[in-house]
């Protein structure tokens, strides 16, 4: 990545260029969710053999693995408020409990999808099977991309050769993040809580 | 090569060396050689490379499209067999839009783009360099499948359930998926790469509406991918999870849906189909106005027209699929959007010509090329009208005439458009003037070949002759004037009028790059900002970020309105304009340096994709590569610190070897 000051340019638009490209992305990351939502949609009674949503979800637990994620998105803008002040200590701790927290998620989520494998769930039972796993699949890798991102940058931060300026790139990854999480808002209210 | 520094009269730039390492690999340093090019991250150098690899697999679609003409030029053609003709016909329109239309306007786009908003590169120019490696190894990837068992035999639009290892058991349509799949991210990475340049980075005083019109309409197309491809992405995601790893998504036994595929696909598909032909209109909107002699007529309606077909563009995609039987409000709902959109696309039509009207005319064949696409998108479109009265498009669905509509739009919009954009800027990007003589029989045999081959059509599907029919029998062909067999072989001859007509231009650049004349600083007597460097331009682009004033600022610098007559007078020549510069010239100019990351991170996903169709081990040694090349990316910076350097130019200073110790 590059600051705008790299080709001697200041920035037309007021955001820096790392920033705008993420939203750029994070646009493009609205299509693919919002098609593997509508697919899930499309297919989520349609169950020839194996169980149904209802007698499989396990909603108190879900409800707590996706208020933990919600948290993270906390612990995210103290990262970045602590980058933002360059507080380099305040900053590595912070971005260390939001990784844990989604690290958190990502552990319930493999225990959910354990268990829902041993209840007869498995990804060719049925359409609900297929669409399930490669929705809420697809979210879980976000969540740990986004967790590698954070653990890396942490790293980075201790040998402090980050290229560019440090609040910038928090908080490019904090919108990432925050992306992911409202992702999930949208995932729980329709997967689990909406009776098929 | 990445710290140029600049004296009075001394041109070259001073090769210099970063004596640091970032991440595992010293940063590669050479400027001349293939690491040049493989390591470069130059946006001039990669949107080369852009154009020469899909006039590559031009020739590859194109030598596809022959061999269908050759199999269907007489009834009961032997050269193919059904089998090997439904590859032929899949991979011909895969290769054609994928690897090559949509590669040549990224090329185009990439050179073009930031010359045209005074910028010295885009704003992530490892990422671009990534785009590109990522299409050439999708595209290199999609090939490998015609030596590994066979190609991908169900249609470009590859409809479920036909898409399913039932129908289609060789590894044909996974390599197709995944390769599109990695063709895909670099479309995105090019996207957002190309949406932030031309946001960020416009020279001081270009605001949106002085922008020249090929940025425009690039921009407009970057939008449509950034928001197109994740769709595909999402159905070709499918389309693997049912083929490797046993997802039911098209499985009809299962209770799936076909019509799935078809929404998602569409979604996509239409966008696409402007982000085929929009490059096209934005080059000849450039050019028209040059050989005109007049700025281009309506420049806010062409500007609005070309944003409104990006918007409209994606409530049109259930045309395609009338006859599946959305039912009548669906149907009526899509026949209505898909007449509007023909609005803003006649707007640019009509301003095109107003352009042209009471303008001195040159007929250069970059005009002439102009020129025919006007002309022969027009036909295209108009057949695309009846298309959008749904009761007719059911007669016409899967016929020949839907073949004749879209190689309208597609060859005589999109390609016409292409290849005038490449007579205009060739001196831009080499230096030296195409021969016009032997552009002048490029361009006719083109026109006339395409229309010989293309213009049967019409008469084939409205008498009923289905697309993707491998053979036809003399029974079946009928009588007289709509006898299937004449109109056939006309057809298949007007091909190979076309392919000699192609095989013109690619002699003219070799005869081009023999010939030792250079050509002028500014051939045509342009109006943009792109002009305004020297033929090829420098690395860095601009000597100095020129300060905007005006839409088509270059033709401002030149000529001036006289108060008293209210034409046009010259005031400076290019030439002066370019020495000016020179003398004013940026002292330090940190470019971007190479890198090695894009190639290697880009040839990890291959690699993935590979081992995801025939062994998960190497999909995991794939996935080693990428991490580790995000990683080495990650932790070298775009720009070398100036710290990072020391130039082999003449003495060494003392200060930089003292840098270098510590």
């Amino acid at each position: 990545m590059t600051d705008t000051t790299a080709h001697g340019h200041t920035s037309s638009a007021g955001i820096s260029n790392v920033k705008l490209g993420m939203w750029a992305f994070l646009g493009s990351e609205c299509l693919l969710f919002g098609g593997l939502i509508s697919t899930y949609m499309l297919y989520r009674g349609r169950v020839t053999g194996g169980p149904r949503p209802s007698q499989i979800f396990d909603i108190p637990f879900t409800s707590v693995s996706s208020f933990v994620l919600l948290m993270s998105s906390l612990t995210m803008v103290l990262a970045v408020s602590a980058a933002h002040k360059g507080e380099d200590r305040k900053t590595n701790l912070w971005l260390t409990v939001t990784a844990l927290l989604g690290a958190t998620f990502v552990g319930g989520q493999v225990y959910e999808f354990t268990a829902f494998y041993n209840e007869g769930l498995g990804f060719s039972t049925s359409l609900f099977g297929s669409s399930f796993y490669t929705l809420t699949g697809f979210h879980g890798v976000h969540v740990t991309v986004g967790i590698i991102m954070l653990m890396s940058l942490v790293g980075i931060f201790k040998r402090s050769e980050v290229p560019g300026k440090k609040a910038e790139v928090v908080e490019m990854i904090g919108l990432y993040w925050h992306f992911v999480d409202i992702v999930w808002i949208i995932i729980f209210t329709l997967v689990y809580l909406i009776p098929v | 090569m990445a710290i140029i520094e600049r004296e009075i009269e001394v041109m070259a730039p001073m090769v210099a060396t970063p004596t640091s390492t970032y991440g595992v690999l010293k940063r590669p340093v050479a400027a001349t050689g293939w690491r040049a090019w493989v390591f470069t991250v130059d946006h001039k150098k990669l949107g080369l490379m852009y154009g020469v690899t899909a006039m590559f697999f031009f020739i590859v679609g194109g030598v596809e499209a022959l061999l269908i003409r050759l199999q269907l030029a007489a009834p009961n053609g032997k050269v193919l067999n059904a089998d090997l003709y439904n590859q032929m016909f899949t991979m011909h329109a895969t290769t054609m839009v994928f690897l090559f239309v949509m590669p040549m306007a990224a090329g185009f786009a990439n050179y073009f783009i930031p010359l045209q908003i005074g910028a010295r590169d885009v704003a992530f120019p490892r990422m671009n360099a990534l785009g590109f490696w990522m299409f050439l190894f999708g595209g290199i990837f999609i090939n490998l499948s015609w030596f590994i068992g066979g190609a991908a035999d169900g249609g470009w639009f590859m409809y479920a359930p036909n898409s399913g290892p039932v129908f289609s058991p060789t590894h044909g349509i996974d390599f197709w998926a995944f390769g599109l799949q990695i063709t895909g991210i670099a479309s995105l990475t090019g996207a957002i790469n190309l949406i932030v340049t031309v946001l960020n980075m416009r020279a001081p005083g270009m605001t949106l509406m002085k922008m020249p019109i090929f940025t425009w309409m690039m921009t407009v197309v970057q939008f449509l991918l950034l928001f197109a491809v994740p769709v595909i992405t999402v159905a070709l995601f499918l389309l693997s999870f049912q083929r490797n790893f046993g997802a039911r998504f098209f499985d009809v036994a299962a209770g799936a849906d076909p019509l799935l595929w078809q929404h998602l696909f569409w979604i996509f598909g239409h966008p696409e189909v402007y982000i085929l032909v929009l490059p096209s209109f934005g080059i000849v909107s450039e050019v028209l106005p040059v050989f005109s002699r007049k700025p281009l007529f309506g420049y806010p309606f062409v500007v609005f027209s070309g944003a409104a077909i990006g918007f409209v563009g994606w409530g049109v995609w259930a045309h395609h699929m009338f006859a599946s039987g959305l039912g009548p409000v669906s149907v009526a709902v899509f026949s209505l959007t898909t007449m509007a959109i023909a609005v803003p696309t006649g707007v640019k039509i009509i301003n095109w010509i107003l352009t042209m009207w009471g303008g001195k005319l040159v007929f250069s064949t970059a005009m002439k090329f102009s020129i025919g696409l006007i002309v022969l998108f027009t036909v295209g479109g108009l057949s695309g009208v009846t298309h959008s009265v749904a009761p007719s498009d059911t007669q016409q669905t899967d016929t020949y005439y839907i073949v004749a509509h879209f190689h309208y739009v597609l060859f005589g919009g999109g390609v016409l458009g292409i290849f005038s954009g490449l007579y205009y800027w060739w001196p831009k990007m080499f230096g030296k003037m195409l021969n016009e003589r032997l552009g002048n029989w490029n361009f006719w045999l083109m026109v006339i070949g395409m229309n010989l081959t293309f213009g049967p059509m019409h008469i084939l599907g409205l008498q009923g002759q289905p697309r993707r029919m491998y053979q036809f029998t003399e029974a079946r062909s009928g009588e007289g004037l709509f006898n299937f067999a004449f109109w056939n072989l006309v057809a298949s001859i007007g091909s190979f009028v076309l392919a000699v007509g192609i095989l013109l231009f690619l002699i003219n650049v070799v005869i081009t790059a023999r010939n030792p004349t250079k050509s002028p600083l500014d051939p045509w007597n342009s109006r943009s900002l792109e002009w305004m460097t020297s033929n090829p331009p420098k690395e860095h682009n601009f000597d100095v970020i020129p300060t905007v004033h005006h839409l088509d600022e270059f033709f401002h610098r030149k000529y001036e309105e006289d108060p008293a007559t209210h034409t046009m007078r010259q005031i400076a020549t290019a030439e002066e304009i370019m020495a000016e510069q020179e003398r004013n010239a940026d002292a330090h100019i940190h470019m971007p340096s190479p890198s090695y990351w894009p190639i290697v991170l880009a040839f990890g996903l291959p690699v993935i994709t590979f081992g995801m169709i025939f062994s998960h081990l190497i999909a995991v040694f794939g996935a080693v590569i990428v991490f580790f090349a995000a990683f080495g990316w990650a932790l070298e910076p775009s720009t070398a610190p100036a710290s990072d350097f020391e130039t082999n130019n003449s003495a060494p200073s003392t200060e930089l070897d003292t840098v270098g110790k510590s």
